[in-house]
């Protein structure tokens, strides 16, 4: 195991989005910080550093990950995906993203990016889901603006489209 | 599930856009990761970060902070404690004529657990935390008190000597003749109300980036503040400068406020004040344990409310107690919270006499502000659940009770007892609608049909009224007639809104509103495009403030539900300002009569001969490139900016009627709810709630408002609560102690509609964002007292707090084991007991207990031990519960010594993390077979940071602790022998006061 002294700086190097990034970090310093901070990705929100919230979560390695509860060191060569990398191009919004917007379902927009890679991750895997599993899946996503049922309703809506999307595409 | 929010078709031009559920301009970089929130924001090289220290005890003396060993650390550049704030600031100014000074900083004295003790500046965040974490203060406890009745009583601790008896004010009222009224009515109901603490919790929390010039001695700062800009004088006159030497401006994004973030404003000073002391910009951003323990809270209250009732359900006259509980100092602008409601405290009801006996009071609790329904949840608490109480001891629906009470629909502009002049509405006509859409007829046979078998189902019911665009002199009902004369009149609610045109004839506006989220650009997009028959997307604007450059005044800023209503009205003022002008010019261009033409399309024309026409732009433009073309007539359309205030905005008048807002909105909310006989567990059936909020500028706005809202009163009704012991400690530091709804507790409300205009504001707009969390508190209490048959009951409806009203209190639990379990639920007081065997007889283990080099091996964590007697210790320890580790300083001392049979020990600990004392007697026996049988038991308790955040994780660190403490005496005791040899009674009490500590 690498041993890092607690009092100096270490090179983090990951892929961000497809791009290849580089910054150091201190051994404590958290992930969502080296992201905000030290990158300048600053997309990732951080509500209560310690878990609950949500807002900062991120894909690392393909897993859901609350960057706040993660290490910058221990990212070290992974893969991380992070709301700036949801849309196809600056101008353009995925359809997730559309959904949201169509929906209202974001009002401050604080503790979107968390909520959006949560349903960005777990619509890739369950293509159908029901509004149970919608509503379970953002149970660990604090919201204090919407009352919720927008989100529900933009996630489910965005599943749809994207079904019959790639049904288009595979009946093409 | 969700109504479909009607999406707005790319308009032929024609009608308007205002009304229609346009796409927010807002969202496309929220949800892109671009939004420009405080921390989002880069700041100058060279910035210093602050971290602030704070009180782990709700009332103590401050006897001395040694900064001299974080002073030393690399990296830090200043630590301020009170004297240095005091030496550059004066004490913010307090709501109420008394000698009482409010400071952001303790001065010698520290009133609730999170008051700033110290500010530590360094070049980075961590550092400033490492040093902070060695600043070493030393406190005196004083008793402390946290409830608003308790703290009136007369052996009760004083926190201020300006407020004798710990009460800050005390105004008395009457209106009408409530005596008369009384005393003719054949019946009098009475109840009573403790109204608990909570916050609508922003995920965001408050930052601040300030800096200071010394050559012009003026500040600059950058902070998340929302308003109102009256504070803004607050905070001028705290840093000792006119309010043309702070420059407060707000960043563009701000992660939800609900009132809350009102509450950054002390922290400006604080850190304003880092800034001057060290010549650098300061940056400061709070962490959710700081929000929720010291930020701001609502106010709790205690109520007494009476009523003279007819046999008919008709209330002939009201007669309020309210003791206002507003925590350890009152901040500006409390006692705003319970004055907002003044001319509001009959509600929806024709009552023409009302008594009042106002009290404001101080509590060892975190000062409170402003909170989303701000006043109005504690009020209608009362109010409503007084009205369901009526209905059932006179035999009555709770509904016919209500509507027997209303205000009648002919009646509008109807002045309240109290002051307020209700602007419009016909409630009887909503009530009816909200009935008959909602269905309340399915619920009644749902609740026969769940009640039939047996199971527990109730229906509430509320009406509310909800007062918006606050009038700013309402908070002088406080003061007496004479005093307010001698202070000047204070009233009305200038809203600010700036229209400019530039060279290419493209227009933008700004307004003051300062938006946390709410969608104001899309909005005011919407309504100026109307004017000048543009499309929204033709129209830039901007929402951030500057108080150097922009048009503001005491009333800006985002509360008081005053955008829709007030703010996007001026808007819509200043740019029908512009378009009259441009009007003239076209018309000189056109050659037809200013009245003749129209904007729409992208044009001005003329009526009659729409051909007749010319770009807006070309129009816009003009007073730029040629100025010398305007018609004699016509003044420059290149900016404008309108003031408006509504005239209704009076101050009190001399018999102390007060209007207090300008709109008030009408909502009729029901709701079935179905109790869990097993868990307790509440859960909402259906809600329907009943809105008419004038004139709807956006609807999918307005539907969020009302859910959000909804959920967050949902929250307030069924899970959160700032708890506190009974010593001040906060008990709900994190989100895993303070719940907040989620996705699987918030049912989507029935939103139905009615709009009644204002006829007081220029779009007939009234606010919205604050009514269910009026209503729906009230509406869920009543249909929990519906299905449990109870006549009390107490906010937050956890299964524990029903289970204690339907079951009565649970015995605890029978003492043994060695598990430590809380002995009272909400109370970090932890008691146990334990038995242990260790090799080597009494006397041995008797000998190593008392030798500190054995202790300091042994005790896992720590640094050193120091006997001060032969019977008093001192020790340093480091220790981690759950994800939080800290240094504790602990001082032990050893009572009632009957070597080697007993001990009693006795002790402290403090630290950054928390402090508190425990007791603990241990004997010790002879096990028959050489080594001694240890029995142990503690009695102890904790406050400051551990036991907000570590409370639930503190039974499984006890026993890990102790469990540590054995193996390493077995190992440290075992040289030779099998299992160990002895047993320190020092090291587990110093363990535990480590833990535990907190008076007894």
């Amino acid at each position: 195991m690498t041993r890092l002294k607690a009092d100096a700086r270490h090179s983090v190097r990951l892929t961000l989005n497809g791009k290849p990034v580089q910054s150091e970090a201190e051994p404590r310093m958290l992930l969502s910080d080296f992201l905000r901070h030290q990158i300048g990705a600053t997309g990732t929100h951080v509500g209560c550093e310690h878990g609950v919230c949500g807002a900062c979560t991120i894909v690392v390695d393909g897993m859901l990950t609350r960057s706040c509860l993660t290490l910058a060191a221990q990212v070290d060569g992974c893969e991380i995906q992070t709301v700036e990398g949801l849309a196809p191009s600056a101008d353009r919004l995925g359809v997730l993203q559309q959904a949201f917007r169509r929906n209202h379902a974001l009002q401050c927009g604080f503790c979107t990016a968390g909520i959006l890679m949560s349903l960005d991750h777990y619509l890739a895997r369950n293509p159908a889901p029901t509004e149970a599993e919608i509503r379970d899946l953002l149970s660990g996503h604090l919201c204090r603006c919407t009352g919720y049922t927008p989100i529900i309703q933009a996630a489910l809506e965005a599943a749809a489209q994207l079904a019959s999307s790639k049904k288009e595409t595979s009946d093409a | 599930m969700l109504q479909a929010v009607k999406s707005a078709n790319p308009g032929s031009g024609d009608e308007p856009w205002v009304g229609r559920s346009i796409e927010r301009v807002e969202d496309a970089a929220l949800l892109s990761g671009h939004g420009r929130f405080i921390d989002d924001l880069g700041v100058q090289p060279g910035t210093l970060h602050a971290t602030i220290l704070r009180s782990p005890h709700a009332h103590a003396d401050v006897l001395s902070i040694d900064v001299e060993a974080a002073k030393r650390l690399p990296g830090v550049a200043a630590i301020l404690i009170g004297s240095d704030v005091k030496a550059v600031t004066t004490s913010l100014v307090v709501g109420v004529k008394a000698p009482v000074e409010c400071w952001p900083i303790a001065m010698d004295r520290v009133r609730y657990v999170g008051e700033p003790v110290a500010v530590i500046v360094a070049s980075d965040r961590a550092r400033a935390e490492d040093a902070a974490e060695l600043v070493n203060v030393e406190y005196r406890p004083r008793a402390a008190v946290v409830d608003p009745l308790g703290t009136l009583s007369p052996g009760a601790p004083l926190l201020h000597d300006g407020f004798p008896g710990n009460l800050a004010s005390d105004r008395h009222f009457s209106y009408g003749d409530p005596e008369k009224a009384f005393a003719d009515a054949p019946h009098r109901f009475s109840i009573d109300i403790k109204y608990p603490r909570s916050s609508c919790t922003p995920i965001e929390t408050y930052g601040v980036v300030a800096s200071h010039d010394a050559g012009e001695d003026a500040f600059e700062v950058l902070a998340n503040f929302q308003g109102p800009f009256s504070i803004h004088t607050v905070i001028a006159r705290a840093l000792k400068v006119p309010g043309n030497r702070l420059r407060l401006r707000t960043p563009p994004d701000s992660g939800g406020s609900f009132g809350v973030k009102q509450g950054v404003f002390p922290y400006i000073v604080l850190i304003a004040a880092a800034a001057r002391v060290t010549g650098r910009p300061v940056k400061w951003i709070e962490d959710r344990l700081e929000h929720l323990t010291a930020s701001v809270s609502a106010t709790n209250r205690a109520t007494t409310l009476a009523a003279a009732v007819a046999t008919d359900g008709k209330i002939l006259a009201l007669d309020w107690d309210q003791v206002e509980d507003c925590g350890a100092h009152l901040r500006a602008p409390e006692p705003a919270t319970l004055y907002r409601m003044h001319g509001n405290l009959t509600g929806a009801y024709d009552i023409r006499h009302v008594k009042i006996r106002n009290r404001v009071v101080v509590t060892n609790k975190t000062p409170t502000g402003l909170n989303r329904g701000f006043g109005g949840p504690q009020v209608y608490f009362a109010l409503e659940r007084l009205v369901q109480r009526i209905a059932i001891v006179l035999g009555l629906d709770p509904l016919d009770v209500i509507k027997r009470n209303l205000i009648d629909a002919g009646a509008f502009p109807y002045r309240t007892a109290t002051g307020a002049l209700l602007d419009s509405g016909d409630y009887q006509e909503a009530i009816t609608r909200a009935v008959e859409q909602g269905r309340l007829a399915e619920l009644r046979a749902k609740r026969d049909e769940v009640q039939a078998r047996g199971g527990l189902y109730g229906i509430g019911f509320t009406a509310v009224v909800e007062p918006s665009v606050s009038n700013m002199g309402y908070i002088t009902t406080v003061l007496t007639a004479a005093e307010r004369r001698k202070a000047g009149p204070k009233n009305g609610a200038q809203a600010t809104a700036t229209v400019g045109l530039d060279p290419v004839g493209s227009v933008t506006v700004h307004v003051a509103s300062v938006p946390q989220g709410q969608g104001h650009r899309t909005v005011l997009s919407q309504v100026v495009a109307d004017v000048f028959g543009l499309q929204p997307k033709d129209i830039r604007v901007n929402t951030e403030i500057d108080t150097a450059k922009d048009a503001w005044s005491i009333a800006s800023g985002n509360y008081a539900s005053r955008f829709a209503a007030a703010v996007a009205g001026t808007a819509k003022v200043a740019a029908e300002r512009v378009a009259g002008r441009l009007a003239r010019i076209a018309a000189s261009q056109l050659n037809v009569e200013a009245a003749d033409i129209v904007f729409a399309r992208g044009f001005v024309s003329s009526k009659h001969n729409p051909e007749n026409r010319i770009a807006f732009s070309r129009v816009a433009a003009l007073s730029h490139w040629s100025p010398g073309s305007l018609p004699d007539d016509a003044v420059q359309t290149i900016r404008e900016t309108v003031f408006w205030t509504p005239p209704e905005l009076t101050p009190p008048d001399e018999d102390d009627r007060i209007n207090s807002s300008l709109c008030h909105g009408f909502i009729f909310d029901f709701c079935g709810v179905e109790i869990d006989r097993t868990t307790l567990e509440t859960r909402i059936d259906r809600y329907v709630t009943m809105h008419d909020c004038g004139t709807i500028l956006h609807p999918g706005m307005v539907d969020g408002q009302i859910r959000g809202g909804f959920a967050q009163a949902l929250g307030a009704a069924l899970y959160e609560e700032y708890a506190y012991a009974e010593d001040g400690s906060f008990l709900t530091g994190t989100f895993a102690d303070y719940l907040l709804p989620t996705t699987t507790e918030v049912p989507e409300p029935e939103i139905i509609h009615m709009e009644t205009p204002s006829p007081f504001t220029p779009l007939g707009a009234k606010g919205v964002g604050e009514g269910n969390c009026m209503s729906t508190p009230v509406c869920i209490a009543n249909a929990v007292a519906d299905a449990l048959g109870v006549a009390d009951v107490t906010l937050p409806l956890v299964p524990a707090r029903l289970a204690e009203m339907v079951r009565r209190a649970e015995p605890p639990p029978p003492a043994g084991g060695a598990a430590a379990a809380p002995v009272r639920e909400g109370d970090r007081r932890l008691r146990g007991e334990g038995q242990a065997s260790v090799q080597g007889a009494p006397e041995q283990v008797w000998a190593m207990l008392l030798d500190p080099d054995t202790l300091q091996s042994v005790i896992p964590g720590c640094q050193r031990v120091d006997r001060i007697t032969d019977t008093h210790f001192r020790a340093d320890v480091t220790l981690g519960i759950g994800p939080v580790s800290g240094r504790y300083r602990a001082d032990v001392e050893l009572f009632d010594l009957d070597p080697p049979r007993a001990v009693t020990v006795r002790g402290g600990a403090t630290g950054a993390l928390g402090f508190g004392k425990a007791e603990g007697r241990i004997t010790l026996a002879p096990d028959g077979s050489g080594g001694t049988k240890l029995t142990y038991s503690y009695d102890a308790a904790i406050g400051g940071k551990v036991a907000s955040i570590g409370g639930r994780l503190l039974d499984g660190a006890t026993r890990v602790i102790i469990g540590q403490f054995f193996t390493a005496l077995a190992r440290k005791a075992g040289g030779g022998s099998a299992t160990g040899g002895g047993f320190s009674l020092f090291a587990v009490l110093t363990k535990l006061v480590s833990l535990f500590g907190g008076r007894r």
